[in-house]
């Protein structure tokens, strides 16, 4: 089954057209990752997923449903994906539970005593139950991205956008998240996410898509586009990449 | 701010659990070496120098203004009809009473002031063109009341608004006295609390609304309490500000502390009274200045770090 699917997407901030013809699917259950050199709008197709920018023209249908109608709300929409920001992103005046609980507090109007449990609960799954009452800047970069995670995860979306989610961390932390993925995508959720980093494209894709030109370039399982594509462009990007 | 489990806390504030949670594995049982008590040695040294330099520059400061002031040549007429022990202590209670009437008139009007401002500002940054209407409103309101001065806005409304007669508007001057300092500051403190507003960076906005939050859930929740937090400082130095002027008032013949110094003065000429009131004033304002420096400090030291 189809979850998302984004037909001939564009999306330009002023004269610079960032996303020029941009289609592409994913089946539920799904981790598609985004590759492609810095600036080519794997950031961009993110937020335009979450509706957090509005595109210029084409489709984003998720769950059968036209996101990009303006007649939907756009508050609803949101609350059905959870988004993980390259910087986290969470809220420094809220302690780590504070920042878990919010959404299901003021968005889905559960009552606190019982989103505190769905936090706590979520917070154990990412190992930082001990850390509910701390604040989010006394925790190191691994610990706040698995808040972030935590936080998007609460109420249980249909789809996770992962931004960069290891490009701030050291290698050890950038396995510790990797687990998590890779837990979650065996329970069955789908993401779609972007990083710099083949070997965790590798591991946790069940497609890749290149980025090229405000298009998806190529596509298709790891093994191939990373380790034989078909396009020279790719293979460049590929190569400079491993250097 | 650090964010390392091990990182040690030499000054001992343990300011997270992380830090005070690593005080406990320090080094037990440590004895400075030769090198670091010679360096504490200089330390003490200079600091007792730095001590005793600035004491003794103050003291030469003071002794030098005390000399010119009284041997000025009409230094004894002035220290009659300005610091007179007697009149002082004469004209002491009813200053006092008026002081007690600024007092009430800060915390009325700072309480108006600081949520008229907060909605002006949260008016300003609006968004979307349903807003627009609202948005020129509040932009006008700030212009207007930013640019007059607050003697003039007093005036026009202490004597203009009783004089129009109308049915139901209160015409005491401390009613109307009262209008024109919230005027005045709202403008102020909007400005304030919009500035607040915008340095919340939009990445936090982005996340609010990432959730699903709604745009007034988000102002609500995230960025609000974040701006407030922020603007603490500067709110409070209004606030002193805000003291001060309510001594204003007075023009439109309301008896607050300066009134009633002036009402004291006419009996005999001496202008003590004034200065009773001038120390009063200050007595008022010094706790208030040292408790925004705290706060800032505090915020300074907390905000250090961390977020984008
Ligand atoms: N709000 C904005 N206003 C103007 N230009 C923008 C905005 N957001 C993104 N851009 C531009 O769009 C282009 C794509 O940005 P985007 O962040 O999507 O790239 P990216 O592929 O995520 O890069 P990176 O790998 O460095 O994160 C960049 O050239 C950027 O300057
Ligand atoms: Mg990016």
């Amino acid at each position: 089954m189809t979850l998302l699917s984004v037909r001939h997407v564009r999306k330009s901030f002023g004269a610079h057209v960032v996303l020029e013809d941009l289609t592409m699917s994913v089946e539920a259950g799904q981790c598609v990752v985004l590759i492609g050199p810095s600036g080519s709008g794997k950031s961009t197709i993110l937020r335009c997923l979450n509706l957090l920018e509005q595109v210029d023209d084409g489709q984003i249908v998720l769950s059968g449903d036209d996101i990009t109608d303006p007649r939907v709300n756009a508050d609803a929409v949101r609350a059905r994906i959870g988004m993980v920001f390259q910087a986290y992103n969470l809220f420094p005046h809220m302690s780590v539970l504070d920042n878990v609980t919010l959404a299901p507090r003021r968005v889905h109007g559960i009552p606190a005593a019982q989103a505190r449990e769905k936090a706590m609960a979520m917070l154990e799954r990412v190992g930082l139950a001990d850390k509910a009452r701390a604040r989010p800047d006394d925790l190191s970069g691994g610990q706040q991205q698995r808040v972030a995670i935590a936080r998007a995860l609460v109420n249980g979306p249909e789809l996770m956008l992962l931004d960069e989610v290891t490009s701030a961390l050291d290698p050890e932390l950038v396995g510790e998240v990797l687990d998590l993925l890779v837990e979650l995508k065996s329970e069955g959720m789908t993401m779609v996410l972007n990083t710099h980093e083949m070997g965790f494209a590798r591991e946790v894709a069940d497609t890749v898509c290149f980025l090229h030109d405000g298009r998806v370039h190529e596509s298709g399982a790891p093994a191939q586009v990373l380790g034989d594509p078909v396009q020279p462009r790719t293979r460049e990007f590929l190569r400079r990449v491993h250097g | 701010m650090t964010t390392g489990t091990d990182t040690p806390d030499p000054d001992g504030r343990g300011g997270s659990v992380l830090r005070a949670g690593s005080r406990l594995a320090g080094p037990q049982g440590w004895a400075p070496s030769a090198l670091e008590r010679e360096r504490a040695a200089y330390r003490k040294r200079r600091s007792v120098r730095s001590l005793t330099v600035s004491a003794l520059s103050t003291a030469v400061v003071a002794a030098v203004l005390v000399v010119l002031v009284t041997s000025a040549p009409g230094w004894p007429a002035v220290r009659h009809a300005y610091f007179s022990w007697d009149k002082a202590v004469a004209s002491f209670p009813a200053v006092l009473d008026g002081l007690w009437l600024n007092i009430r008139i800060m915390a009325v009007c700072g309480v108006i002031i600081a949520v008229l401002g907060l909605l002006i500002a949260v008016g300003r940054t609006l968004r979307g063109p349903v807003a627009f209407p609202v948005r020129v409103l509040c932009t006008g309101y700030v212009d207007l009341f930013r640019g007059l001065p607050l003697l003039l806005v007093l005036l026009l409304l202490g004597y203009g608004m009783p004089a129009l007669r109308l049915t139901g508007v209160p015409n005491s001057p401390l009613f109307w006295g009262g209008m024109a300092l919230v005027l005045s500051y709202s403008a102020y403190v909007a400005e304030v609390f919009r500035a607040g507003i915008e340095s919340v960076h939009p990445s936090q906005r982005a996340a609010a609304r990432s959730l699903g939050l709604t745009y007034g859930k988000t102002l609500r929740h995230v960025v609000l309490p974040q701006a407030v937090r922020r603007v603490v400082p500067p709110l409070m130095n209004d606030l002193v500000s805000l003291q001060k002027d309510s001594g204003l008032v007075s023009i439109l013949g309301v008896v607050d502390a300066i009134r009633a110094a002036q009402i004291e003065t006419a009996i005999d000429f001496n202008y003590t009274p004034y200065v009773v009131a001038g120390l009063l004033f200050i007595c008022l304002t010094i706790p208030m200045a040292r408790l925004t420096d705290w706060v800032a400090r505090r915020q300074g030291f907390q905000g250090a770090g961390g977020h984008l």
